[in-house]
């Protein structure tokens, strides 16, 4: 392997911005399921790699731009 | 770890002999001309905590603000939103100038410009304590302002919103370790207690300070002691006081089923924990949170069940209204207790139980809805007897007991 830079990144619901439109899910169900009343929740695993993309594409297709994506600190 | 029994301690915030400035003057003298950086140094090897719930160091909140940009805004938070608890109001009724002498510590530290000293709308006998004494500073900054009197309402950045554009309702932030703005200000909040504990640091010392309490938690606090006690009231304890003195200080417990710790997001003990020290740390080891300094004991003649049914209904009705699972999540629990309460419970119900609490944990802005899943997987845990009686639809004798929490509004 190649010592490749491998961003992570964390996301994050904003809770009260968000109006279980529920797109999220659809976009990263790798990440992202809904509870039963439809908010998503976020598995806390770190995003990184060709998840990346669609991490972005959930974010973008908030209606409510209640989903941050964040870059996380590496671990030194 | 100290532990000073409470019968041997001088205590320090209610003994002033009536609220006025001249009796305030007479019992603790004058603020003592200190630089700024000497009353830092106070504050700093004080370890005075905030008494407020979050029991942060009060230093490091101090400084976030003095290092945050723009003008400093000094926020007195005498909410006190907790229906059980009835320390902060106790307080300000009767040492309204310590908490004042302490909130013009923080500002002239911070160099703020302006003090605002919020209260419940419903709360006019503080607030008419406070209005008193500020008239006997005319030169004060301070401002007293009337809020919403909602549970929710005292969090923090709840009231940093309601100054801001007056919507009393907590606000998401991605990192709370920087402080609460309004517009250009950064702002310090904190709990009327602190204050007050503020004013004696700056008056007495750090050694002082710390002659009582315990080394991670030194100082004394106010804590409020009702339900199966039998001088239920407010009584001033070093921290780390056991449980088990505190309810001697309320007059003795008439029987411990079950106490309430901390407030209604604090969490369930058992008797069996009656020893453990009062304080932040030695809760958490226990599962609880120190909260605002409160017990609720239950005696035999009491429901474990019923009065957590209660506790979640009236905190599904508190929220902010604003975050999904904390709306939807919290009246399902409370409907879970109601089913467990009355003895109708399915095959699911466990399960449907273990799911919402899973559901609703870590998912608002605010601890609002994490306080209810301690309160109720707490409550689970110290009742479990009734739990399985309920369970197998027998309800216990006490189910129809009256009601030994306060569910107001």
């Amino acid at each position: 392997m190649s010592a490749q830079r491998r961003e992570e990144y964390a996301l994050r619901i904003d809770p009260v911005a968000c109006d279980a439109f529920g797109f999220c899910a659809e976009m990263f169900p790798e990440r992202i399921t809904l509870d039963e009343w439809g908010y998503p929740m976020v598995d806390p695993e770190p995003v990184s790699g060709q998840l990346v993309a669609l991490a972005r594409k959930a974010v973008s297709e908030c209606p409510r731009r209640a989903i941050v994506l964040e870059r996380k600190p590496r671990p030194v | 770890m100290t532990v000073v029994s409470p019968t041997t301690f001088e205590p320090r915030l209610l003994v002033a002999g009536d609220p006025g400035l001249a009796s305030h003057v007479q019992t603790y003298g004058p603020l003592p001309e200190r630089t700024n950086d000497d009353l830092w140094s106070e504050l700093q090897a004080s370890g005075l905590t905030g008494r407020g719930g979050g029991g942060f160091p009060t230093w490091r909140k101090w400084e976030s603000v003095r290092k945050a940009k723009g003008r400093a805004v000094v926020v007195v938070n005498v909410m006190e939103g907790e229906p059980m608890s009835g320390k902060d109001r106790v307080l300000v009724t009767f040492s309204p100038h310590l908490v004042l002498d302490g909130a013009e510590l923080a500002a002239r530290v911070l160099g703020a410009s302006s003090i605002r000293i919020c209260v419940a709308e419903d709360q006019n006998g503080p607030f008419e304590a406070l209005e008193r004494a500020l008239g006997e500073r005319p030169r004060t900054m301070a401002t007293l302002e009337r809020l919403p009197a909602r549970y929710i309402t005292g969090e923090e950045s709840s009231l940093v919103h309601w100054l801001e554009d007056g919507d009393a309702r907590p606000m998401f932030r991605m990192d709370k370790s920087t402080p609460l703005r309004i517009g250009r200000q950064s702002v310090l909040v904190q709990n009327a207690e602190t204050m007050a504990q503020v004013a004696l640091v700056a008056r007495y010392g750090a050694n002082w300070f710390r002659s009582l309490g315990t080394a991670e938690s030194p100082g004394t606090s106010l804590f409020t002691i009702a339900g199966a006690v039998r001088t239920p009231g407010v009584i001033e304890a070093p921290m780390g006081t056991p449980i088990r003195s505190l309810l001697e200080l309320a007059g003795g417990t008439t029987g411990v089923e079950g106490m309430l710790i901390g407030g209604y997001g604090g969490g369930w003990l058992g008797r069996e924990h009656l020893d453990v020290p009062y304080a932040p740390a030695s809760l958490r080891g226990v599962g609880v949170s120190h909260g605002v300094g409160m017990v609720v004991a239950l005696g035999p003649d009491s429901c474990g069940i019923a009065e957590m049914a209660r506790v979640a209904r009236y905190m599904a009705g508190q929220g902010a209204g604003q975050c999904g699972p904390c709306v939807f999540g919290l009246p399902a629990l409370a409907d879970d207790l109601d089913q467990l309460w009355s003895g109708r419970v399915g095959n699911a119900w466990s399960r449907r139980m273990v799911r919402h609490l899973e559901q609703v944990e870590r998912r608002g802005a605010c601890g609002h809805p994490d306080g209810v899943v301690r309160m109720i997987r707490t409550g689970l845990d110290v009742f479990s007897a009734d739990v399985a009686r309920h369970g197998a639809g027998r309800p216990c004798a006490a189910h129809r007991s009256p009601s030994v929490m306060r569910t107001p509004r």
